[in-house]
């Protein structure tokens, strides 16, 4: 376990550094677990951490840090309640032929193995609902694009690495699009606003 | 409700904001709020509001108000040389506004954003908690959008009894950059170690300008090429202050409405008692950062809430 400030009211926790779900688990039973001190204001599981966000002035950076060397080696690796969302997509649009063929896949072996399997919402992040889902079958791994596009639409359901996102609003992308979905992500009058919430899974239905 | 004060001018780009909505970073909603957050409570601490009140955050451009009912106001942040009826009026002071009166934002002396604070504090749509105006989403504040013309603003409750006159000291004060350069006490990030010795040392010299493509998300630097090193990064929760340095090896700095997750190596951490000056910079203007650590950033915020507790 390595602790590091992010400021002087923010800590950053990180248990390993890999995409693992087991990882991800554990970081997930740490914020649940830091959330419920006095002084934190939140915690929030990441990959392979957790970012903790306290007032200083009720607890101090050197009691966060020795919470967690306490706490990590009980943390459990268990799904906690995580539900099983099923997002409709259409499949197509230029990118998934493009996509298909760096690949070295037929389209429709390409849709398949997209959709065949379940992933993991990892986390929720970087814009409002959009989730960050994995670890996605080694033989879709690709690097990003090297050239962004500028942008593509809301709905838009991208592959990169070892993930696969669904864009919630129209968004610059540097990753692969295989196709669309109507599905909103994010709706502000929701409670809560996103749909997903780390820790559920998602299938892909092509339609 | 009635009106306390109506939008004439709005400026190149006026908001209303408060502390934001820190609970709902796990649904990837930013916390936003107010760039300069002292500043935002001490308006409010002079008025006799709640340190979290809605204010109305006004960017250097010439934003204009008037007063369709006597109230009591506050102008606190970068001095904007406002005005009242064409006169002077002192900044981070109580003041009585009467119905009519016109109070004006002018051009720059210091700083880049003014917070004006109503005894009562501003209404505005609640989102999550929180007034704060969040544009991607289209929520908090007036409509999720900057103020327009002729926009009305009503106050969130009565007055509480609030004296006219109440000051907060330059000494209470943040450090405020100077001929547009700020002095940013920052603690060593989570990645500080994937910048080469040579890049550290850089990181902490150099002056850095800020970029035209800055915004209340984040400011883009300029400098020298900082030289990061290692394995792409997983994504991890951000923060206020977080200088963070993509492959093109130009930092930048998050500021308030920072996406709630991000990628690039996070190599440095801006204390809370110095994103006021970053706050009040604008492109174009330059910064150092200075290496510090957890403890003195906790003993310089502490002093600062000190002192905006002490005016009464």
């Amino acid at each position: 376990v390595r602790i590091h400030p992010l400021g002087d009211a923010a800590l950053v926790v990180e248990l390993g550094d890999r995409v693992d779900i087991r990882l991800n688990e554990r970081a997930r039973d740490l914020a649940d677990r830091l959330r419920r001190v006095t002084g934190v204001e939140d915690a929030v599981a990441s990959y392979c951490g957790v970012t903790v966000y306290y007032e200083p002035e009720q607890v101090s950076y050197s009691a966060i840090h020795h919470l967690v060397l306490a706490l990590s080696p009980r943390l459990r690796a268990r799904a906690k309640g995580g539900r099983l969302h099923e997002i409709p997509v259409v499949y197509g649009g230029a990118e998934l032929e493009e996509t298909a063929a760096q690949l070295g896949l037929e389209v429709a072996a390409l849709v398949k193995m997209h959709s065949d399997k379940m992933y993991n919402v990892f986390l929720i992040g970087f814009l409002p609902g959009q989730p960050y889902l994995g670890p996605l079958p080694a033989r879709l791994q690709l690097p990003r694009a090297a050239t962004p596009r500028a942008r593509v639409p809301a709905g838009s359901v991208a592959i990169a690495g070892r993930q696969t996102i669904v864009y919630p609003w129209a968004s610059p992308s540097g990753w692969h699009v295989l196709g669309h979905t109507s599905v909103l992500l994010f709706h502000p009058n929701r409670h809560p606003p996103a749909l997903l919430r780390a820790g559920d899974r998602v299938r892909f239905v092509p339609t | 409700m009635i009106a306390a004060l109506r939008v004439d001018k709005p400026g190149l780009f006026a908001t209303l904001q408060d502390l934001g909505r820190p609970n709902h970073r796990r649904s990837g909603v930013p916390v936003g709020g107010a760039m300069d957050r002292f500043a935002l409570m001490a308006a409010n601490r002079l008025v006799g509001n709640d340190f979290g009140a809605t204010c109305v955050e006004v960017l250097v451009g010439g934003s204009g108000l008037s007063a369709k009912t006597d109230c009591l106001i506050a102008i606190t942040g970068g001095d904007l040389d406002p005005r009242v009826n064409g006169n002077e009026v002192p900044g981070w002071t109580g003041l009585r506004l009467a119905a009519g009166d016109r109070l004006q934002f002018g051009t720059r002396r210091t700083g880049a954003r003014a917070y004006l604070a109503v005894a009562g504090g501003l209404a505005g749509d609640r989102w999550l908690g929180s007034r704060s105006t969040n544009l991607l989403v289209g929520r908090g504040g007036i409509a999720g959008r900057a103020l327009h013309k002729d926009d009305a603003l009503a106050l969130a409750g009565p007055p509480r009894n609030a004296v006219v006159g109440l000051h907060l000291p330059v000494a209470a004060r943040p450090t405020y950059p100077s001929m547009g350069l700020a002095e940013l006490a920052a603690v060593p990030g989570p990645q500080i170690s994937l910048l080469t010795a040579e890049s550290r040392h850089l990181l902490f010299r150099q002056e850095f300008g800020v970029h035209p493509e800055s915004d209340r998300m984040g400011f883009r630097l300029v400098g020298e090429t900082l030289d990061v090193r290692g394995p792409e990064l997983v994504s991890f929760g951000l923060t206020y202050g977080c200088v963070q340095v993509p492959a093109s090896g130009q930092p930048i700095l998050l500021m308030a409405d920072v996406q709630t997750t991000g990628g690039y190596p996070v190599v440095a951490g801006v204390v809370r008692a110095d994103l006021p000056a970053a706050a009040q910079l604008l492109p174009g203007d330059r910064l150092t950062f200075r290496q510090s650590d957890v403890e003195s950033g906790v003993r310089r915020w502490s002093a600062l809430m000190a002192g905006l507790e002490a005016v009464r």
